[in-house]
């Protein structure tokens, strides 16, 4: 299976009426990658997702998978395959049926199609569940049905809307880790939106933050964590605090500032500012800090418990924070 | 102290519940228990008698008019069940996934009540004056060049009963099958579509399956009605047809009560077989 199935967005734009949710957006999805759409809602994920499987057409734009033009191609014509948010399994048919089905319109015999169900439900451990109906299924077994049942098409990139948000934490992070080896062992693209940065992080190869329609930052998750290319995605993804003085816009990520009580001197190249503690939360592994800048604002900083318990400080106390000047990332302002 | 609250609670119970029993027990199970009794009493042509005799049964079940009469109540019944079906689905389905907005839905849905604003009588009377020799119909017909003279078949027979029939009853079909169809999920539309079904093939086997608890509460609805009329039957058929509801209300007319009500029985087990038959198809209990 070496063919190209490298997917690719060109200048793709929906619009609703007058408001427009995916604004001329470019993007590449190399093949047999694992790629999470992330942002907040409304931002046009969902409607990228869409799009690339064809329950929406796209306004303007084309979208080019493996090489062929897939833009206005019936859902089932694409080698996409979609799974839904809620599962959408048919309740009125056993798992066994739902997996089949897609054979069943093709009208393939039906020992066959049970035959290749049952495999592919093998595949997501689901084969002692095959006489089930889906209301009688938890709902990581939903999951892995509505899995199998997109699989079964044998669709060069799987797309799947929200995942993991009805599951429970816990079932969401086993889950996690399933898709990927799932799409480690199948070899094929998963596309997956999200609005979680940590399911996010944890899954993607490529990360694309979406903001008001449009791609604010691309790439891997080390990337677009530590080199945040706008305020939205600093802010957006966490664990950064975004600085503004003298007109410059700076990330600065909250584990990479230190706590002194002593004013540190400004060598090689750190800087440090006299701030006040208001806040001290206790996570565990590590202590949340908020202090206060006069000119900054609330800054929070991210330290370790034992960097905390060695030179522990209070509500109240004068403190210094200082950081690195590489550890700084300039922001467009 | 568990046990009081538990007595307690079934005593609220018993109490919140008895309105309604009280109601059902005094004005349907009473009226059919005498119903029961009354069909094994005798009668002469001046005077009814209590007895326990199979009289009036023999004689329902020797007669040839019986069976002609329920032969034809089971046609009505299950052309008007045929018709008011297509209707009703269509109807419903264009409701439920072709109007996206949800105060056109409730509009539409309105709009389908409008005919039961008046009585069933005056809507069925109305149909005369359309129907008739020199009705609206014939004429329109006629000034069309179409026909040459009038139809006779419009008016006073079993194309006027049925036409009554589906006219009354189709909303009792539509009602619940819009109600199955709005709990359908749309993105099962969307997956049986990502599964390569087209639009009949997502009718077939998605949207109908998940309909069948409205389609048999819509038939249960329709059946139940056409087999207990007697009136349209009378009206629109202009007393040259009838089913069994009339062959009772004659008895009635003729103070026949014991035979009236031997009748009654047999429609009345007939009914209920049809739809314990109808039943067996489909679960409605995972709806209600």
């Amino acid at each position: 299976m070496s063919k190209n199935t490298e997917l690719e967005l060109v200048a793709l734009t929906k619009q609703y009426g007058e408001t427009i949710a995916v604004d001329n957006i470019a993007l590449k999805i190399p093949q047999a990658s694992y790629t999470c759409l992330l942002g907040p809602s409304g931002c046009g994920k969902s409607s990228t997702l869409r799009m690339i499987a064809g329950h929406e057409i796209a306004t303007k734009g084309d979208i080019i998978l493996g090489g062929k033009n897939i833009t206005t191609l019936a859902p089932s014509d694409r080698g996409t395959a979609m799974m839904f948010q809620n599962y959408a399994l048919f309740p009125h048919l056993s798992v066994l049926d739902n997996v089949a089905f897609s054979m069943k319109i093709k009208k393939i015999d039906k020992v066959e199609r049970h035959k290749k169900a049952k495999d592919m439900l093998a595949l997501v451990d689901m084969a002692q569940y095959s006489e089930r109906y889906p209301e009688q299924l938890s709902g990581g077994q939903q999951q892995r049905v509505a899995l199998a049942r997109a699989l079964i098409t044998r669709p060069s990139i799987l797309l799947l809307d929200e995942p993991l948000s009805a599951l429970d934490p816990f079932l969401r992070l086993k889950m996690r880790v399933e898709l990927k080896r799932l799409q480690r062992k199948l070899g094929i693209s998963f596309v997956h939106v999200t609005h979680s940065q940590d399911e996010a992080m944890a899954l993607a190869d490529n990360i694309v933050v979406m903001h008001d329609g449009k791609i604010e930052q691309a790439g891997s998750p080390i990337d677009v964590f530590n080199k945040p290319a706008t305020e939205f995605i600093a802010r957006f993804m966490g664990g950064h605090n975004v600085i503004s003085s003298d007109g410059i816009l700076q990330a600065i990520r909250a584990d990479k500032i230190s706590i002194t009580k002593k004013e540190k001197t400004a060598q090689d190249g750190l800087f440090s500012f006299k701030s006040q503690i208001e806040e001290i939360e206790y996570l565990g592994t590590n202590v949340q800090v908020s202090a206060k800048h006069d000119e900054f604002g609330d800054v929070a900083v991210n330290l370790s418990d034992q960097a905390f318990f060695k030179n522990p400080f209070e509500i109240g106390d004068s403190v210094f924070l200082s950081w690195k000047a590489e550890d700084a990332q300039m922001l467009p302002s | 102290m568990f046990r009081f609250f538990a007595q307690r609670s079934n005593l609220s119970g018993w109490a919140l519940a008895s309105p309604l029993s009280l109601v059902l027990v005094f004005f349907l199970i009473c009226p059919i228990i005498m119903i029961v009794i009354v069909s094994f009493w005798g009668a002469t042509e001046f005077s009814i008698y209590p007895a326990f005799q199979w009289d009036n049964y023999e004689f329902l079940f020797s007669s040839s008019v019986t069976y002609t009469v329920f032969l034809k109540t089971f046609m009505y019944a299950f052309i008007t069940w045929a018709i008011t079906l297509i209707l009703g689905f269509t109807v419903a389905y264009y409701l439920a996934f072709h109007i996206k907005s949800l105060t056109w839905q409730i509009a539409l849905f309105l709009l389908c009540t409008i005919p039961f604003w008046t009585s069933n009588i005056i809507r069925m009377i109305s149909w005369i004056p359309f129907l008739g020799r020199n009705g609206i119909a014939n004429e329109t017909l006629i000034q069309l060049g179409l026909i040459s003279e009038p139809v006779e078949w419009l008016l006073f027979s079993d194309f006027a009963v049925i036409l009554a029939f589906v006219h009354l009853y189709t909303l009792f079909m539509v009602v619940p099958i819009f109600n199955t169809m709005m709990r359908i999920d749309h993105s099962l539309l969307e997956a049986a579509r990502d599964a390569g079904a087209n639009g009949f093939q997502t009718l077939v086997n998605v949207i109908i399956p998940l309909c069948k608890p409205g389609i048999m509460i819509g038939s249960i609805f329709v059946v139940t009605l056409v087999m207990g009329d007697f009136i349209t039957v009378r009206f629109m058929s202009g007393s040259q047809s009838a089913n069994v509801g009339r062959l009772i209300s004659n008895d009635v007319g003729l103070l026949q009560y014991p035979s009236a009500s031997a009748t009654a029985v047999v429609l009345l087990l007939t009914v209920l077989i049809t739809i314990g038959i109808m039943l067996r198809f489909v679960n409605i209990r995972k709806e209600l």
